[in-house]
């Protein structure tokens, strides 16, 4: 426990250092991790952790993101790739294999080696590349779409390199594999697979099943389930359902013999349209981001710098090396697929590096006597390196690429830009009108409310709800807080709203803000949250209330508007001076100014009561008075016009 | 054309309807308008248009008295709509229904208070009262009863309004003329806001009322109208009937 405990402080105080200095230096939160991995290595080596176990499980971190991503991506969006997954990732993993292949045998490698280390190195890091792109906000753009077609094919494929690896073995190596065997996390999968006893139709069955499970489970059970945990009514229950999903899923694909990546993945995709996604992704959001950081920070502890020392020149030169091979064949597929402008580079650049299953595949081809265990290290040094130099790699895109093109890039980015919307918060009486206004304008909403039975009725009628707290700030941001123009308030609890005003107005100031309050004492606190914008539920109706009373009474209905207007322009002006001497932490009868103002306009209401209505009756009928018959320029008579004729001469 | 019903066929004619209790509308609530119309030889709807109506020392009067005459159609415009959401359907339907639409209203800087003009605009429409099909109107008569705070003399190129006061009402006279109607000479009252002190108020509201029966009843001449600039309460331009 104790050990525990002192571990993860290590881990979480080198990442709370160094990812906020890498940001400020523009450098991203990969480097950050990387370069916190390398402080702390010589005191994980002090302390005796196998970094490469922690590794292994931080890389769950890369499943929860494929599920995020999975999440982001409709089955129709997926669909749409089709080409690009299967032509331009199946190409780049064929053309780098095959290329780095010959040049290890030019090397004097046998085939066997050379045909193993191409496989390895010609997979990309899908956690570095997808974590920087969506930092970035470039994961929706040409470039990053095909980035990620790439690495999702690269994800598949690893699983066929399972099985063909150990055909590559060589008998020499055999030996070595005993000793080797124990330090490959790829020995878990083998003990909980179902699958190796099954011949090979039987397989196919259970992998089709297992699939089949993830797709009909995903669409048509967790609708049901996540209504009885919503029962509960606990936060932190939703939580634990997300990682159960996740995990579950991720266990089934080890049974079967499958990606766990490629298993959540599709879980993800089919959870795509589901109400509950922005909940979903609220909840793994936070672990996918904690894995990922220690992932990288183990990769950056993880470098053998004895090692590196030793044949500096050789790594270097195998890493540089591989990096622009991979980013010759990167271009080149580039221009056969038609990727343009900044989009190329950054597919180039992104996608040029080894990544973290070149680790599982490495100790995997020593366990499996194909690569020996000195060239095994040695390119470990390479792939980590590789990893390292990437986010210099989307730093020269930044400066040196991006900027070329930023005309083009705006424009792509608009056309495909999904969110941008309106969120409405709260889908009741008040927020239900509010979006259905919006909608029929043709604006874009996304509705986030806490009533499960609520929103499957809504769905049913095709309107885009998702299930949550709008008060979480994670799933504002699931919502798309960061690139939403309008935020609409409509939730009942009061201090809630006034809170995520609060929230609202400090972090995302670009939002514009439309809020429901209760009452007056509700806008004054609105008001003082930065609310501008605010809306009493029952003032409206209390103003058409008042005005068919006026009618009722035998008042002109066009004098009756106008005195309703007047109505509201003079209570207007006295909220907003109350509303600027309003302080939430004095209560309204101690704050001075706010009697004082109060009083002032409880004169004057009762002067108006009276029938002085000097208050806003004089505003109210300006305009419609006769002038004076006192004044002689008001009304010309012949000679006060002849009169101005001359003076005008 | 309406059909032509005996006089004393009395027809409630409140549209728009009232509209009680729910609905979209934000017509103001619960409104209750009406106006009684008896079926004459012509028929005859007064649109009348004043903002400051309480305020007004001679269209109130005059749009009492409208409004008290059986057997003509007679419109509040501000009361039937305090939020200028003209129903272009329910005016159109009341144009098809008269033959001579006559708006009443004070002159505000030379033109008509703003609700007529957004009448104008949004009932007038292609196709209805103008246009190659748009014929609805064509054959009808329009007329104006206005009231101006200047002077009949201020009204000439040498007075201080520098032109007849005929000259401030083309824009009405063109509308009438695009969309086929015949445009009588208005009914005016000069100087309106001396009036009560004058005197002229009781003349000019007895002449109106006159004025407006005989158009119903088909006895007002509108060719000898047509001889004259303007029509006053003195010397309207009323025959026999025919």
């Amino acid at each position: 426990m104790d050990e525990f405990l002192l571990l993860a402080f290590l881990f979480l105080v080198a990442g709370v250092i160094a990812v906020p200095i890498a940001s400020q230096l523009g450098l991203g939160s990969v480097l950050g991790y990387l370069i916190a991995g390398i402080a702390i290595s010589p005191l994980l080596q002090q302390l005796h952790v196998d970094v490469v176990s922690v590794q292994h499980f931080a890389e769950f971190g890369v499943v929860m993101m494929l599920f995020l991503v999975g999440l982001e991506l409709e089955p129709r969006m997926l669909w749409s790739m089709r080409d690009r997954l299967l032509g331009l990732g199946g190409l780049q993993v064929a053309v780098t294999a095959a290329a780095i292949t010959g040049i290890a045998m030019l090397l004097g490698q046998p085939w066997s080696i050379a045909l193993a280390v191409g496989l390895v190195l010609s997979l990309s890091s899908t956690a570095i590349v997808l974590q920087t792109l969506n930092e970035k906000g470039l994961m929706k753009s040409d470039g990053g779409q095909s980035s990620f077609s790439v690495l999702l094919f690269q994800d598949i494929a690893v699983i066929p390199m399972l099985a063909f690896i150990p055909l590559l073995a060589m008998p020499e190596l055999v030996d070595v594999a005993a000793t080797a065997a124990h330090n490959g996390g790829v020995s878990d999968h083998a003990s909980l697979s179902l699958v190796d006893r099954l011949n090979g139709w039987q397989r196919a069955l259970v992998t089709a099943g297992a699939i089949g499970l993830v797709v009909v489970g995903g669409s048509y059970l967790t609708r049901p389930v996540f209504r009885f945990i919503a029962m509960a009514r606990l936060r932190e229950l939703f939580t634990a359902f997300a990682l159960l999903l996740i995990i579950g899923i991720a266990l089934l694909m080890i049974v079967v013999g499958l990606s766990p990546a490629l298993g959540t993945f599709l879980a993800g995709v089919v959870l795509a349209n589901s109400e509950y996604r922005h909940e979903l992704e609220s909840d793994i959001d936070p672990f996918k981001g904690l894995l990922l950081g220690l992932f990288f920070i183990t990769v950056g502890a993880a470098i053998r710098f004895d090692l590196l020392v030793e044949n500096l020149a050789g790594v270097v030169a195998m890493t540089l090396g591989l990096i622009g091979l991979k980013a010759a064949v990167l271009y080149a597929l580039s221009r056969a697929f038609g990727i343009g402008g900044a989009h190329r580079w950054l597919f180039t650049l992104g996608l040029a590096q080894a990544g973290e299953f070149g680790f599982v595949l490495l100790s995997f081809t020593v366990a499996n006597t194909v690569i020996p265990v000195a060239l095994a290290d040695q390119l470990l040094l390479v792939v980590t390196l590789s990893m390292l130099l990437t986010p210099l790699l989307f730093l020269m895109y930044d400066k040196m690429f991006a900027p070329r093109f930023v005309a083009t890039q705006n424009r792509e980015a608009d056309a495909i830009d999904e969110k941008g919307g309106v969120i409405v918060a709260g889908h009741g009486r008040f927020g239900g009108i509010v979006n259905r206004i919006l909608l029929s304008a043709g604006f874009k909403t996304v509705v986030l409310d806490y009533q499960s039975e609520h929103l499957e009725r809504l769905r049913a009628f095709g309107i885009r709800v998702y299930f949550g707290d709008a008060m979480r700030p994670d799933l504002l941001h699931a919502a798309g807080i960061e690139e939403a123009k309008m935020l609409v308030i409509a939730i009942d609890e009061r201090e809630s709203a006034t809170e995520l005003v609060r929230y609202v107005t400090e972090n995302h100031p670009h939002v514009y803000i439309v809020v429901r309050a209760m009452d007056r004492h509700h806008v004054y606190e609105l008001w003082n949250a930065g609310a501008r914008d605010i809306i009493r539920e029952t003032f409206d109706s209390s103003l058409r209330a008042g005005r068919s009373a006026l009618q009722a009474l035998g008042v002109h209905p066009y004098d009756a508007e106008r005195q309703v207007k007047g109505f509201v322009l003079n209570d207007r002006e006295q909220m907003l001076e109350l509303a600027s001497v309003y302080d939430p932490d004095i209560p309204a009868h101690e704050n001075v100014e706010y009697v004082e103002k109060t009083k002032k306009f409880l004169e004057r209401y009762e002067q108006t009561m009276q029938g002085n209505s000097a208050a806003f009756g004089s505003r109210l009928d300006r305009g419609w008075v006769p002038p004076s018959l006192d004044d002689p320029e008001t009304e010309p008579a012949t000679e006060a016009a002849q009169q101005k004729e001359h003076r005008g001469q | 054309m309406a059909e032509r019903r005996p006089l004393a066929t009395i027809s409630a004619r409140s549209m728009p309807r009232p509209k009680h209790g729910i609905g979209p509308a934000d017509s103001g609530g619960n409104e209750f308008r009406g106006s009684f119309r008896l079926r004459g030889m012509a028929s005859l709807i007064v649109y009348y248009a004043h903002p400051g109506h309480k305020f007004s020392h001679v269209n109130q009067h005059m749009a009492r008295a409208a409004g008290a005459i059986d057997g003509i159609t007679f419109v509040d415009l501000y009361r039937d709509y305090p939020r200028f959401d003209i129903d272009v359907n329910v005016e159109q339907k009341r144009l098809l229904e008269h033959d001579v639409v006559l708006f009443q209203f004070p002159l505000f800087w030379y033109s008509t208070p703003s609700i007529i003009k957004e009448w104008e605009d949004l009932v007038l429409e292609h196709g209805f009262a103008y246009g190659s099909s748009g014929d609805k109107l064509a054959g009808k008569q329009m007329m104006l009863a206005v009231t101006g705070a200047g002077p009949a003399e201020a009204y000439t190129h040498d007075g201080f309004q520098q032109y007849p006061l005929r000259t401030f009402l083309t824009p009405l006279e063109q509308t009438a003329r695009l969309c086929g109607m015949h445009f009588s000479a208005p009914y005016v009252l000069y100087e309106s806001l001396r009036a009560p002190a004058a005197g002229l108020v009781e003349p000019h509201v007895g002449g109106y009322r006159q004025l407006l029966e005989a158009i119903r009843d088909d006895r007002y001449d509108f060719d000898a109208a047509n001889r004259m600039d303007v029509v006053h309460f003195d010397g309207l331009p009323i025959g026999t009937g025919s």
